[in-house]
């Protein structure tokens, strides 16, 4: 029993909750072990920690964590988290999920929770495919794609969810892979330490209903993991050519790369967060009030209805 | 013309009061119906009479129609006016106050034979022929209006026109009605302030000619004492639930339910806390689990179509048990239906709607008062229960305005606090020997063991599980929940006689009505009792006591009569009870009950 009067250190051993159900390969084990080291790394108070997730493989994501945890319905745990990240300053918010449940079904509010710049990080382990359901069609799923819901072959164009999630507004957009634990590490703790919606997509492998997909962005499976090379505003010949991750513009095109693409950074901005513009609004309103208790706030209101 | 001293039939609901010696009619109540379109400013004046009325210690119900288009199209506005108690806005008008030909057209019908039509001589030409003896004055409304304000091309003020004009006819407390129109105009510029009185003069002043031989006076109210509160349901229900200590929510625009999101998105934050316009009903009803889930009383809410977005969310809430205040200010449905009409249809929905066995208290408040009282019980319920409290109100109840007395703040405010007691060891979020009471996101788990709250069926500790016995006793653990609050909600006080030949049974917004037909029934010598179910999931106890009491059992409410011939509060008390004598009077054209079709449902006593 520690006696002692500071904070118990937060460790992966503390972290670690239910062996997951992944099955053995699976991409998604990379993640949550990179996860619990940036945790451990960054001494974030254990109580604090609130991960949330919505219906998939990956969003089992919140058993395998020890800590408060939602496993809430398939495609609404961004809204769900914007409420806990917003009336909830102190705590750290983390949301997780698959390709389906956050572009597909969560499509919309993605895009909603990132225009708003809600603060709170989403990890999206794209395996490129619906693996908890056995094999259907996702919408990053590739065109040819043959599943149980296109058995003669996707036949969609698939989304590009590095695009959408430039254009989106979030306010930092990172890609890795989930065969790069050091890179993993490096982006999410980017992401946390972030003041804003932070989203990083992970090419993460579903070893049984879509082994390989992403054996070009693995050099140790003959692919290639290119990484952006951010400016380091040194004035030096060789910054013009690096990435100014405060363009938009610049991101879009990072984003619109051909598959295997880039992989790091492509967006970092600080713009106020809703949870700053809305407590700006909070603070001005109770000044104007001068503070007033809830039952002299109700009772004005009946009075001036008299 | 005492409503209590009417005997049954149509005719002798409408007689005249004879003049006293100096030419003055006393009224104990009067039903004025203003009839124009939705950008004369109907509801101001219809507003200013019920905040008069409320000042004056004197009982006022309203009744209004708004056109579901943005601007233009036909409005009118009821206002029912009592020195007693009133409970309906009245079936048919005494007086019409009609702005246009179309007006006149439509309402004409609504005013009782004997009644007094007061036209704008300036847009309406053609009168009916008169075998109702209604009285006919063409006043030309429109032109004065303009002359009195000095020539300005636009007819607005007209309506304050004719709330001088009443002011006359009636015998009104001027005073106060200028001192409301100041504070109302005063805000918008003296320019507006000056020509709504420069109107309201003109009414005053304005020759009542024929009237004059006769006049109205509204006998005071009974009651001294503390001015009445003068609001609407939707208002009411607001200041409940901030009353009752919610401080987050979240909701996306829908008629009628809008109101009371923009009025919690301005108040909220006074209150430290926050309310969140959504992207959809499905991210409102997330977001609002969000909040109850850190730890907040959170409420969300909508009309009928939003409610079926929410569903699958609400199931989600039994399961997870997390305490969630979720409002439907039903309105005509299926589908896009009626959005500006009133409606009792979405009963099955707010307890049935989730898919699978979802038990989940549903709530129903009666008239505006009651609307504040059901909003501070729906957090208290939520709270106490974790799950979802739906409260079902309507669109008549949400844009009526009724006087009522003041509540008492003291007794019934709740000033919420976030818990993050520690948790010991053996906390657990689902124990099958108790209720859930989760350890919110931040609480310590000395055990150092943290929760997952899920939708998937759970063990204690809220970990997954296919276990069979796990499901069953899970699933019984929620539903003896809520049968557990069923067994502690005693019957509903009975209205009239505690045994008779007739007991007529409803819920939500009809209760004024339903009440009126009570005593008009009792006057007429029938034994008849009422009771009005605020408890709809679960039912209160007791009801098969009061229903044992009487021969025929009538459930009154606004929605079909179904395949089998009930409406929905009638079959689920037939299942309910097994009683085959339960009926229903049931009707689905959008408009509250009036006390005839009530009483017309109910029929002639059996032949002895």
């Amino acid at each position: 029993m520690s006696a002692a009067a500071e904070p118990k250190k937060l460790t992966k051993k503390a972290l670690t909750a239910d062996h997951p159900t992944w099955c053995p390969g699976c991409g998604d084990f990379a993640v949550l072990a990179a996860f619990f080291k940036v945790l451990e790394k960054l001494q974030i108070p254990h109580e604090k920690i609130c991960t949330i997730a919505g219906i998939g493989c990956s969003s089992r994501f919140p058993y395998f964590v020890n800590s408060h945890g939602v496993h809430f319905i398939h495609g609404r745990a961004l809204p769900l988290a914007t409420g806990v990240s917003l009336s909830r300053p102190d705590l750290h918010v983390f949301a997780f999920g698959g390709d389906g449940d956050g572009y597909s079904i969560g499509g919309n509010h993605l895009d909603h929770a990132a225009r708003k710049n809600v603060n709170l990080t989403y990890v999206v382990m794209d395996n490129f495919v619906y693996g908890l359901t056995k094999k259907q069609t996702s919408p990053t799923s590739p065109e040819g794609f043959k599943s149980k819901t296109d058995p003669t072959g996707s036949i969609d164009r698939p989304i590009n969810p590095m695009q959408k999630l430039v254009y989106g507004g979030a306010t930092f957009v990172g890609r890795t892979h989930a065969a790069q634990v050091k890179h993993m590490m490096e982006m999410f703790e980017r992401a946390i330490t972030h003041d804003g919606f932070s989203v990083v997509e992970v090419l993460s492998e579903c070893v049984v209903f879509y082994p390989g997909a992403f054996d070009d962005g693995n050099p140790r499976k003959g692919g290639e993991f290119e990484i952006i090379e951010e400016k380091k505003w040194d004035d030096s010949a060789e910054d013009e050519s690096r990435h100014d991750v405060t363009d938009g513009v610049e991101a879009y095109k990072l984003a619109s790369l051909q598959y295997p693409g880039k992989f790091g950074v492509f967006y970092q901005a600080d713009r106020p967060t809703k949870n700053q513009l809305e407590q700006r609004w909070i603070d001005a309103s109770r000044e104007k009030t001068g503070e007033a208790s809830a039952k002299d706030l109700i009772a004005g209101r009946f009075a001036a209805m008299k | 013309m005492s409503l209590s001293a009417q005997p049954l039939d149509s005719q002798s609901l409408s007689p005249s009061e004879s003049p006293d010696k100096d030419g003055v009619v006393q009224l104990q109540d009067v039903v004025i119906r203003f009839a124009g379109n939705s950008q004369d400013g109907i509801q101001t004046i219809g507003g200013f009479l019920a905040k008069l009325a409320g000042r004056s210690a004197r009982e006022v119900m309203t009744y209004m129609t708004i056109p579901s288009t943005i601007s233009g199209g036909p409005s009118i506005f009821q206002v029912h006016l009592g020195s007693g108690e009133v409970h309906s806005a009245g079936d048919e008008s005494d007086f019409l106050f009609a702005f246009y030909q179309h007006s006149y057209d439509s309402h004409f019908d609504s005013l009782r034979d004997g009644g007094i039509c007061i036209y704008d001589s300036d847009h309406v030409e053609e009168l009916r022929d008169n075998e109702r003896g209604v009285k006919h004055i063409g006043i030309p409304i429109t032109s004065t209006t303009v002359e009195a304000i000095g020539g300005s091309a636009r007819d607005r003020g007209k309506n304050i026109f004719v709330l001088g004009f009443v002011t006359q006819l009636f015998d009104l407390n001027k005073e106060k009605l200028v001192t409301l129109i100041e504070r109302q105009f005063g805000r918008k510029g003296e320019d507006v302030l000056r020509n709504a009185m420069l109107a309201f003069d003109a009414g005053y002043a304005y020759p009542i000619g024929d009237l004059s031989a006769v006049r109205y006076d509204l006998r005071q109210g009974a009651k001294g004492g503390q001015d009445k509160v003068t609001t609407d349901g939707n208002t009411a229900l607001t200041l409940g639930l901030l009353a009752g200590g919610v401080r987050y929510g979240s909701g996306y625009p829908i008629t009628p339910w809008s109101p009371v999101m923009e009025m919690l998105r301005s108040e909220l934050p006074k209150y430290g806390g926050l309310f969140v316009q959504a992207e959809d009903e499905l991210g409102a009803v997330s977001m609002a689990l969000g909040f109850a889930y850190a730890g907040h009383t959170s409420v969300t809410g909508s009309s009928g179509p939003g409610l079926s977005l929410k569903m699958e969310a609400l199931s989600y809430a039994t399961m997870a048990e997390l305490p969630l205040v979720v409002i439907n200010v039903q309105r005509g449905g299926p589908s896009t239906g009626l959005p500006t009409s009133v409606e009792q249809s979405d009963l099955m929905q707010a307890i049935y709607g989730s898919h699978g066995d979802c038990p989940r208290i549903v709530i129903a408040p009666k008239n505006v008062e009651d609307c504040f009282h059901v909003g501070v019980e729906a957090c208290n319920l939520a709270r106490e229960y974790s799950c979802p409290v739906i409260i079902l109100t309507d669109q008549a109840l949400a844009t009526r305005i009724e006087a009522f007395p003041e509540p008492d703040l003291d007794e019934v405010l709740v000033e919420p606090a976030l818990d993050q007691e520690p948790r010991g060891e053996d906390f657990k979020p689902y124990p099958l020997d108790g209720l859930t009471r989760h350890a919110p996101p931040g609480t310590v788990m000395e055990g150092e063991t943290y929760p997952v709250v899920t939708g998937l069926e759970h063990d204690e500790w809220g970990h997954p599980s296919g276990n069979p016995e796990m499901h069953a006793r899970m699933n019984a653990r929620r539903r003896e929940k809520i049968k557990a609050l069923g067994e502690k909600i005693g019957p509903p006080a009975i209205q009239g006689d505690e045994s008779g030949d007739v007991l007529l049974v409803g819920w939500g917004s009809t209760w004024g009505p339903i009440r009126e037909a009570t005593i008009r029934l009792r006057d007429g010598g029938r034994k008849v009792g009422a009771i009005h179910l605020r408890h709809l999931n679960p039912l209160p106890s007791g009801l098969e006591e009061i229903f044992a009491r009487f021969s025929d059992i009538v459930v009154v409410e606004i929605n079909d009569e179904g395949l089998y011939g009930n409406g929905q509060l009638a079959t689920l008390l037939r299942a309910r009870y097994c009683d085959s004598r339960i009926r229903s009077i049931c009707k689905t054209d959008g408009l509250t009950f009036k006390v005839r079709e009530i009483i017309e449902g109910i029929g002639s006593p059996p032949q002895a």
